[in-house]
């Protein structure tokens, strides 16, 4: 069974994000980039499967300007066998990035795909969902747990109230959340090895996607800092305030 | 959350820009590599460091091992790092692929390390201390000594130790008393005391193998009678299982200032019947076989003292720029906003000496690295013997420099950090103790200051020392021609004189038969002599940043601005201080070596 796994460069989760002086965006000039930890759950997932005798072949996809190859090596190094990049120095937004991986996905025809269910620098918890409607196959985000049967995946999911778990028809999408499984590192060897392995380029046009944005950033700002509280002398005065000054009640 | 073991764009500017270390990759041995998978060892390196070891640093510190029922027991995070260490190969990154490397360059190898310790040297020191040990068995033991021990310490399953110190023979390793007999199967049984030993006995691994120096039945006395041996703490059969325990007892453990996540232990050899040992290369020269490693070892124990202080300097920037005290210069109005305090100017310039002292370091310690390797693999024997002597000459200064003015750059954190940075709340007061080791162990300040006087400077009639003082004549000619580094140029050419003043004048005393008198201020030489060296190291890092500001090099130009800055510094606040020293030296004065007993 093939496994297909898509990741993404984000800033590194240790660095100090700022925001550009324009507020245009943030600051990624000389910044230390790394691959999106919700993505590395979804290549030790993949590995596992492997390790299992479940998956055959682990392909490694990521979309983006030339030093996405870092991280699609570092995939190679934890485990993939195979890569492929594709190309673009545009912004991706979701919505194109879930076309891209469509068109992958027709290419390569993998039994189950593997995302991280957000990436750290966005937030928006969208590609996965979007690759599922997109294709057809079934979703299961948020997952804990993966375990293939058959022609079947049970993937139980992390919900408000606990867990739930859904059985799809293969092929199948699923997104990691932070349980699923604890990443290992690459070893000094596997990285060697990782630098052999078969990546391939290409670019949207290849794939006949237009990269067309439909959402425009307006601003961004970093969160604004906590005011100081202020303290009350009694209840009356708290439910004053409330009713009044916050007008929550 | 903020990483705080190094800043990544000084170390690709030191590895790449500075040091150029992708010219390494023309020799033979890293034919294999290119900068990504460098950079990649280098991104695994601090990944790990920063997930596995900063975490419990704290921890270690405030709960140290402990002796219980004759076993160490320590905290469990230490073994699942230095597994991590061992499933990545990290251990062992800089040995040869066939042995279960990564051959990388020296200067990555020790960065790969450098990092680790940065984020927890306590629990470092295991893996440190286990890699130098296989190093010396695959320098000087037989080949069934190697497959036996050391194939199983870059694996990490055995883990290794020095042992050299004795109650009564710290730094005067001479009067060692140790014994070992041959018993006529090719095997000693050693006898003796052993004190300070690191990580000397704990449940990390599968066993551990004990370099101990020790004297044979015939042995002449002091250092040409002391002798190598490997006492595995469990014997190990001929097929690589586990035999017997060994006689070798812990007898207790210390407890240290800092580096509180290493053991260190008192060992007994031969409570019983003898330690069973094996000896290392030839009978009584085991000593000069330690020796033989030390270069390597000694830049080890240098880059460990600079990633402590850098440590230490980006906790203090970070709280300098968060930290709100006081108001701007001459606003007396108590209603403004509080300022943070890097808008202080004393607190600037502490600021500015810890960067200057710590990417200062930082540099010395990889231009030891860069020569390592240029004297094993360079194209042709002259820069082979010239790189091999540079590093003789340079490998005191790459030990103590950095134990000396990093660990100064760790009290300044504390300073920045006032009142807070003396509590244990904050982690700067930590680092302190940890790095104050530094100028102790591995051979003390004072006999590094030996050994570069007495030895490395007179050494091949003092060629290593003239060819140092040529390359640095030489950085100077070019950097004159920068306008913007002539100052720092002409500050270091004349710091350089000053220092060559003072080897002439001690030389002079010492060709005159006063050696004990020429050599009594050699610890104040040995600060001279580092204070040029990181100096020149300073002015081609601000050549390197100069060239990548004009050229747009892959640095922000706030970095590069910073390193001119820096070398400003340094020049102005550091490199006075050699005229004064020189000025001193040149007096071969000796007033403490003269006064009586009874007068201190």
């Amino acid at each position: 069974m093939k496994v297909l796994v898509a990741v993404k460069r984000v800033i590194d989760y240790n660095v100090k994000v700022r925001v550009k002086p324009d507020n245009t965006g943030v600051d990624l000039a000389n910044v230390k980039m790394a691959m999106n930890p919700f993505c590395e759950i979804a290549v030790e997932e993949a590995v596992r499967l492997k390790e299992k005798g479940v998956a055959t072949e682990i392909v490694v996809v990521s979309i983006g300007a030339k030093a996405c190859q870092e991280q699609i090596r570092t995939a190679l190094a934890l485990g993939a066998d195979r890569g492929i990049h594709i190309e673009t120095d545009e912004e991706v937004q979701s919505l194109e990035a879930a076309k891209l991986l469509k068109a992958v996905v027709e290419k390569e025809e993998p039994k189950l795909v593997i995302l991280g269910k957000q990436s750290i620098d966005t937030d928006n918890n969208q590609t996965g969902q979007m690759l599922a409607a997109l294709t057809g196959m079934g979703q299961g985000t948020f997952a804990s747990e993966v375990v293939v049967e058959g022609d079947k995946v049970n993937v139980t999911r992390e919900v408000d109230g606990g867990l739930t778990t859904v059985a799809l028809n293969l092929p199948a999408v699923v997104t990691t959340d932070l349980r699923l499984n604890e990443p290992r590192y690459a070893s000094l060897p596997n990285i060697m090895k990782a630098k052999k392995k078969p990546l391939d380029g290409m670019t949207p046009a290849d794939l006949g996607v237009e990269l067309a944005p439909r959402l425009s950033t307006l601003k961004v700002e970093a969160p604004a800092s906590r005011q100081a509280g202020v303290k009350v002398a009694d209840v009356a005065e708290l439910v004053d305030k409330l009713k009044n000054e916050a007008k929550v009640i | 959350m903020q990483q705080h073991v190094i800043n990544t764009q000084d170390l690709a500017f030191q590895l790449f820009e500075l040091h150029k270390t992708e010219d390494l990759l023309r020799f033979d041995r890293y034919a294999e590599h290119s900068t990504e998978t460098l950079q990649a060892a280098l991104d695994l390196a601090l990944k790990v460091a920063v997930e596995t070891f900063a975490p419990h640093a704290r921890l270690v510190d405030e709960e140290e091992p402990r002796f219980e029922n004759g076993k160490v027991v320590m905290r469990p995070e230490v073994k699942r790092a230095l597994d991590v260490l061992r499933e990545t190969g990290l251990i062992a990154a800089g040995q040869s692929f066939e042995l279960g490397g990564m051959q990388l360059p020296v200067a990555v190898a020790q960065m790969c390390s450098g990092m680790l310790k940065g984020a927890n040297v306590g629990t470092h020191a295991y893996a440190g201390l286990t890699l130098g040990a296989a190093n010396l068995i695959l320098a000087h033991g037989s080949d069934e000594q190697k497959a036996r021990f050391a194939g199983p310490m870059l694996e990490g399953r055995f883990f290794g130790t020095m042992c050299l110190t004795e109650p009564h023979a710290g730094s005067s390793l001479g009067d060692l008393r140790t014994r070992a007999e041959p018993v006529g199967d090719g095997s000693y049984r050693l006898k003796g005391n052993k004190i300070f030993i690191s990580a000397g006995d704990h449940e990390l691994s599968d066993n551990i193998v004990h370099m101990v120096l020790a004297r044979l039945p015939d042995a002449p006395p002091g250092v040409k009678g002391i002798s190598l041996f490997i006492v595995p703490k469990v014997l190990v059969n001929d097929d690589g299982s586990l035999g017997a325990r060994n006689d070798v007892a812990l007898a207790g453990l210390i407890h240290k200032m800092g580096y509180r996540g290493t053991t260190s232990t008192m060992l007994n050899f031969g409570e019983k019947e003898g330690a069973v040992g094996y000896l290392v290369g030839e009978p009584h020269n085991g000593l000069a076989g330690m020796f033989h490693m030390m270069n390597e070892a000694r830049i080890g124990v240098g880059l460990g003292a600079v990633m402590l202080g850098y440590t230490g300097y980006l906790h203090a920037l970070d709280y300098a720029r968060d930290r709100k005290q006081g108001r701007p210069f001459g606003d007396k109005d108590p209603l403004t906003d509080q300022v943070p305090l890097i808008r202080h100017a004393d607190i600037r310039r502490m600021l500015l000496t810890q960067k200057a002292y710590v990417e200062g370091g930082l540099a010395l310690c990889l231009e030891g690295a860069r020569l390592v390797d240029e004297k094993r693999y360079g194209e042709n024997e002259a820069d082979r013997a010239e790189a091999a002597g540079l590093l003789d000459l340079l490998t005191p200064l790459i030990k103590s420099w950095p134990s000396q003015f990093c660990l100064e750059a760790n009290s300044l954190a504390i300073q920045v950090h006032g009142g807070y940075g003396y509590t244990r709340e904050y982690p700067v007061e930590q680092f302190y103790r940890d790095n104050r080791l530094n100028p102790i162990h591995e051979g003390t300040h004072g006999i590094q200051g030996l050994d570069l006087l007495g030895r490395k400077v007179t050494m091949a009639g003092g060629a290593h020392y003239q060819a140092l003082i040529k390359r640095m004549r030489r950085s100077i000619t070019e950097a004159s021609e920068i306008p913007s580094l002539k100052d720092n140029a002409d500050r270091l050419a004349s710091a350089i004189d000053d220092l060559v003043g003072a080897t002439d004048a001690i030389s002079a005393v010492r060709g005159a038969g006063e050696a004990e008198r020429a050599l009594a201020n050699a610890s104040l030489y040995l600060e001279a002599f580092g204070h040029v060296v990181v100096g020149w190291l300073w002015l081609r890092q601000a050549q390197a940043a100069q060239v990548g500001l004009d050229t747009g090099g892959p640095q922000a130009a706030d970095f590069y601005l910073g390193k001119l800055k820096a070398c400003d510094f340094f020049a102005r606040y550091e490199l006075p201080k050699v005229s004064s020293l020189s000025e001193l030296l040149k007096e071969v004065d000796g007033t403490a070596l003269d006064m009586a007993d009874e007068c201190f």
